[in-house]
Formats: structure tokens, C-alpha cells, sequence
């Protein structure tokens, strides 16, 4: 089977920092990683490739420093990268990035194969929208399969997959068709170490490079800023509250005697709590 | 993979210079709001999205609409009458047979029909699963303008939804308008908006929408559904009393001791991003923006430093207790009660005194 997972090279987010007086994210010198919720879907594609046989292609869109990112993958086991990357797509919201990456899956679909399951991270770590998968599902009229815990099975002859899926207060089991596309749950799964063999073959690797036009698009409407039907109008630092938190002098004092200043504090400024509480703690 | 995040265009920029909205759409009026109704039950967050949605659509002028999608049925029609009480003055319902698992096939198909015949101009869905994945399938399917996890919205003064969200991992909030297109949507996670008063007002405008669908057409098939039950962390969103932990904690092993406090004082437990991240805790005990928002009477924050990524998430708390060894830890700048100490210490004792405190014996004593 042939696989195809899109992934996105994030900025590690516990590293980022604001510029206290402009607000400006301040970029020099964060590293980037995978987005985090990308590699639970990438070891399922692998797991499947392993069981099923195939071929996993990683794609993303980005900068042509996100080759890093493609690198990465395929130290962990994926056969082949493909990076999209063009000027046109600068500015590209959720609609934009899903046409770009829609079209970039179909031409990988033209070259390599078409594939049967292309797979997307839940969400990423700085967008954290949830929005291009579901929008390249769209795209590609693919059926759609979201925050997937489990992969019970697939049947390849009858084009048949049964997933459970993480829904409100519990989990759903469907049964769809491929090609779809599956949105992975985080901690489904825990990413490998790749092989010695892996890390070499990545370092060697070739990375498929497209611009627009190499993935066949014509319409640059549809691309970056111009494709995207949302604009930031206005970016701001979030104001302070009047006061600070009230403190609790805790000089001199042992645990048990800060906790009873606690608590009275608690309980002077929400005195109904205290026969809540107690009333829960009878049950 | 949202590149706009990493690079939003100026402030002046493109959004300064608004184009006239196209023909098609000028006569895209009234506000929606999508009612999730999931084996019988309506989420609450189409209740909160209501609140909301009364207030754009009383600044607009135009009418606020539930839209219900549902098997025909009494779950059904109980959902239109709660739309009504919670402040519709009219609801849209697609009633069908297969509706009565969500699926996103036949549901993207009748909200999309919905949307073409009536035009709405704003659509408002929760950020749950299902209202995530509904939305992105139906935005797309529309090519319009679609903001995720907005934590307040507004109508300017031209009339445009203006809906804004944290970004770059929390650290800055930004306000996102969908130009040219119609409608304007957004997604709102649970308990981001406060919950508004329900009224008696059994009374609205109800509109039966057909859409020509039959279950043979419809490929992905609802196998089975296993309840998380009761006892699970379902409840943290709405829970009265909450506790959490951060990295401030130090060691996976030490959250025991926010268990043991959330279970002396019957709250639910939490945690923050970090942790997760760390595989400390599941995803779905996680409190801010990217995971639980929560409005409780009472919020213990324990080993938390208060990234905005968290404080959106228990922004709307009565009463926030933090407790961190850094004084000028961020968390301080929004709690209302804080203990500069080392919480690996002190939620011994505090679980121990709010144990005394608590059972029925010292209680009968301070009575007596």
C-alpha cells in the first residue's frame, strides 16, 4: 500500500519568545522540531507499511529549511520526502495550506502511485486549528476519519477499514473505504528509533523538491495570502489583570499553618464552598 | 500546518485595505449556530455558543438560528425547544434516519445544503470532535474563512465577524476576519463562553430543511459507541472545583498528591500542556487553550507558571489559587489567592487541614 503522511515543521513552542516591547515573536536561534501530534500518525503509517508492505511518503509544505523536518522522518523508517515549497504559498491560512498540500498529495498520487491512506496529525502545536486535514480530505473528495485512536483493521482487497475514534465522552467505531484520510490521535502510538540503516539512507536521500508549478498548480489564486479567505487584522499581548494574586505571607510559618490561612482565605471570599465541599466529601 | 501563523501579514496590511464583498454574498444575513446533538443529548457549548450568538446577532440587527441535525424523533425536537430557551428565534432542522450517528459524510452534506438555501452570514460551531471536524469539512466545502478556538467574538463596526484566538502557542492573542467570503465561521471550545440564562420560551420558527440523502449512498457505516461512563474525565470541563498540577511538581509520581487533594475535596484533576507533552498525564486531563477550558467556583493551580496558553483556559474561574516557589511567576498576575511556596511540600498539609476541615465530625464540632 502506498501511504502518504503530511507533516510540519514547527517552531519548539516551549522556546518561544515574545518581544516585550514590540510583541513580535522573536524567531532567532528557536529550534524546530515535527510538530509533535505529526508523529503519532507517521509510526502508525509505519506500522502499517510494515504489516501491509508498501511505501510511506512524507510530504510537507514550508520554508526550504523544513527539509529538516523531511530529514527527520526518514531517519525514523519513511521511504521517501517530498518537500513543497514556493513563494507563492507565503501567507497561506488553513483553506490555502489544504489546496497547496491536496495538490501536492494528487501529484504524488501521478508519480508514485495513488495513495490509500493519507495521514495528518491531529492538530499542530502552533496553528493548533485542527482545520488542514479535514480541508485536504475535502479537496481530494477523500472519506474522512478523524482523531483515530485505533486502526482495528484493513482489508486491502476490499478496500475496507475499521477505525475507533475518539468522540465526545467516547469512542465510535466506523467502518470506512480507502483511500480516506485519518487524523491521528496523540499518545496512540510511541514513535521508533530508527535504524542505523534508516539514518544513513536518510542523510543520502534525495529530497523531492516541487515549487507550485512543479505540483502541477496553475491557479496561484488559490495560494498564500491571496488564497486565503481569513487576514489577522491585529496581533496583541494580553492585558494584565487590575491586581495581582493576593499573597499569603509565608514567612515563619510551617506547611500545616499556611494551608488553614489558605483555606480561610478560600473560604472567606466564597463562603458557599465550604458546604459544597464538605457536602461532596460526605458522598 | 497553518503557515499564516508564522507569518501574519502587518497589521495595516492586507486587512486594511477590505475589498467590497462579492455579489453572491451580500445577501448572507443572520447568525447560526450549530446545536451538536449526539446520542440524545445536546452539548452544552451550542448553549454557550447561543449567549453568544443572541449578542452578534442583537448588534447586527438579524435573527439568531439553531440548526439541528438530527433522526426525526423526541431527542430532536427537544433540541429545537432548548435552541428556543437559550435564545433562537427560529431553528433549522434536517431530521433523517441516518443522521442519528455523526458521521461526517452526511452531516458536512446537509449543513453545507443548509448554508446554500438560507446563507447565513456567521456560523458558529463548539470545538468539540465533532464540531472540529464538521467545520473544517464544511468550510472548505464552502471555500470560506474558518477561525478554530476563538475566545471572544465581536462585530465591528462594518459588520464583520471578528473572532480572536490565542497564537504562537498562546503567547499573543490575535483577531482573525474572514473577508470576502460568506459565512464567517468560527469554533469555540466548551466553556469559553459563559453559559446564558435559560429562558421559558418554548416559542420559535421552526424550518424543515429536506436534503435527498439515503443511507446506501453514505460509505462510512457507525459500527458501535462504548461510553466513557461517568467517572470520566469528561467532567473536568465542568467540574465546580478543580485541581491541577504543572512542572513545578518535578516528577510524574508526585501528581498523587493532586489526586489526593482533588479527591479530599471531591474536585476533578488536571494538568498542564507540559505535561502531556511529557506523557505525565493523558491528553484529555490537559487545561488551556489546547486542551480543557473550565469554569469552576474553585481552581487550584499547583507547580503552574501561568502561560496565556493556560490562563485562557481558566480565565473564567471564580476563584484561582496558585501555588508556585517563583514569585514572579505569570500565574500570580491572574490568580486571586497565591502562596509562594513549593507545592511538592505544601499539598500534603493542605490536603491534611482541608480533610479536617471537611468531615462531618470537626463540622458537628464547630456547630456544637
Amino acid at each position: 500500500m502506498h501511504i502518504v503522511i503530511c507533516i510540519k515543521q514547527v517552531p519548539d513552542s516551549a522556546q518561544i519568545r515574545v518581544h516585550p516591547v514590540t510583541n513580535t515573536i522573536m524567531r532567532q536561534g528557536v529550534p524546530t522540531i515535527i510538530n509533535p501530534y505529526d508523529l503519532f500518525a507517521l509510526e502508525e503509517a509505519l506500522r502499517l507499511r510494515d504489516s501491509h508492505g508498501g511505501e510511506v511518503t512524507v510530504l510537507t509544505m514550508g520554508p526550504p529549511m523544513a527539509e529538516d523536518a523531511l530529514r527527520k522522518a526518514l531517519t525514523y523508517g519513511a521511504d521517501r520526502a517530498v518537500l513543497l515549497t514556493d513563494r507563492h504559498f507565503a501567507g497561506s491560512d488553513t483553506l490555502a495550506t489544504s489546496f497547496a498540500l491536496s495538490q501536492a498529495v494528487a501529484k504524488i498520487g501521478e508519480t508514485f502511485g495513488a495513495p490509500d491512506i493519507v495521514f495528518t496529525g491531529k492538530q499542530t502545536i502552533d496553528g493548533d486549528t485542527a482545520q488542514v486535514g479535514p480541508g485536504i480530505a475535502k479537496r481530494l473528495d477523500l472519506l474522512q476519519l478523524t482523531y483515530v485512536a485505533k486502526i482495528v483493521s484493513i482489508d486491502l482487497d476490499a478496500s475496507q477499514i475499521t477505525v475507533e475514534r475518539r468522540s465526545e465522552g467516547g469512542t465510535q467505531t466506523l467502518m470506512s473505504r480507502l483511500p480516506c484520510l485519518i487524523t491521528m490521535l496523540e499518545g496512540t502510538n510511541e514513535i521508533r528509533r530508527g535504524s542505523l540503516g534508516d539514518a544513513l539512507r536518510a542523510a543520502r536521500s534525495q529530497i523531492v523538491t516541487w515549487s507550485a508549478a512543479d505540483a502541477g498548480i496553475e491557479d496561484l489564486t488559490k495560494c498564500g495570502l491571496r488564497g486565503s479567505p481569513t487576514v489577522v487584522k491585529r496581533v496583541f499581548a494580553p492585558t494584565a489583570r487590575a491586581e495581582r494574586a493576593e499573597q499569603i505571607d509565608t514567612s515563619e510559618k510551617t506547611p500545616r499553618d499556611l494551608a488553614d490561612e489558605l483555606i480561610a482565605g478560600i473560604f472567606s471570599r466564597q463562603p458557599a464552598l465550604e458546604d459544597e465541599l464538605a457536602f461532596v466529601g460526605d458522598d | 500546518m497553518d503557515t499564516k501563523r508564522e507569518t501574519p501579514p502587518p497589521a495595516a496590511g492586507r486587512a486594511g485595505m477590505k475589498k467590497e464583498l462579492p455579489e453572491q454574498f451580500k445577501d448572507y444575513r443572520h447568525v447560526w449556530v450549530f446545536i451538536e446533538l449526539e446520542r440524545g443529548q445536546v452539548h452544552p457549548v451550542s448553549f454557550e455558543l447561543l449567549g453568544e450568538g443572541r449578542k452578534l446577532a442583537d448588534k447586527l440587527g438579524v435573527e439568531l438560528a439553531g440548526v439541528v441535525l438530527g433522526p426525526p424523533g423526541e431527542a430532536t425536537w427537544h433540541a429545537i425547544a432548548e435552541a428556543f430557551a437559550y435564545g433562537a428565534d427560529l431553528a433549522y432542522i434536517v431530521a433523517a434516519p441516518l443522521l442519528e450517528d455523526y458521521r461526517n459524510e452526511p452531516f458536512t452534506k446537509a449543513m453545507t445544503d443548509l448554508v446554500v438555501t438560507y446563507k447565513p452570514e456567521i456560523l458558529l460551531l463548539g470545538a468539540t470532535t465533532l464540531g472540529r471536524d464538521l467545520a473544517g469539512s464544511v468550510a472548505t466545502t464552502l471555500l470560506t474563512g474558518l477561525t478554530a478556538d476563538s475566545t471572544e467574538l465581536d462585530v465591528d463596526t462594518d459588520g464583520s465577524l471578528a473572532a480572536t484566538r490565542p497564537t504562537f502557542g498562546g503567547s499573543l492573542l490575535c483577531t482573525i476576519y474572514t473577508l470576502n467570503c460568506r459565512p464567517q465561521m468560527a469554533t469555540v471550545r466548551p466553556r469559553v463562553m459563559t453559559m446564558p440564562q435559560r429562558m421559558d420560551k418554548p416559542i420559535g420558527r421552526v424550518i424543515h430543511h429536506e436534503v435527498p440523502m439515503i443511507e446506501e449512498e453514505i460509505v462510512t457505516k457507525a459500527l458501535g459507541f462504548l461510553s466513557d461512563g461517568q467517572s470520566s474525565n469528561a467532567n473536568l470541563a465542568y467540574a465546580d472545583v478543580v485541581v491541577a498540577g504543572g512542572l513545578g511538581l518535578g516528577a510524574a509520581e508526585n501528581l498523587k498528591l493532586v489526586k489526593n487533594l482533588a479527591r479530599a475535596i471531591g474536585a476533578e484533576y488536571g494538568c498542564s500542556r507540559p505535561l502531556v507533552q511529557k506523557g505525565w498525564m493523558p491528553a484529555d486531563r490537559q487545561i488551556g487553550q489546547t486542551g480543557k477550558t473550565i469554569r469552576p467556583k474553585l481552581y487550584i493551580a499547583a507547580g503552574i507558571s501561568g502561560a496565556i496558553q493556560h490562563r485562557v483556559g481558566v480565565g473564567g474561574a471564580d476563584l484561582i489559587v496558585a501555588i508556585n516557589t517563583d514569585p514572579n511567576a505569570p500565574i500570580f498576575d491572574f490568580a486571586h489567592l497565591g502562596v509562594v511556596t513549593d507545592a511538592i511540600r505544601f499539598l500534603p498539609s493542605l490536603t491534611e487541614v482541608f480533610t479536617h476541615r471537611l468531615s462531618p465530625h470537626s463540622r458537628d464540632k464547630l456547630a456544637n
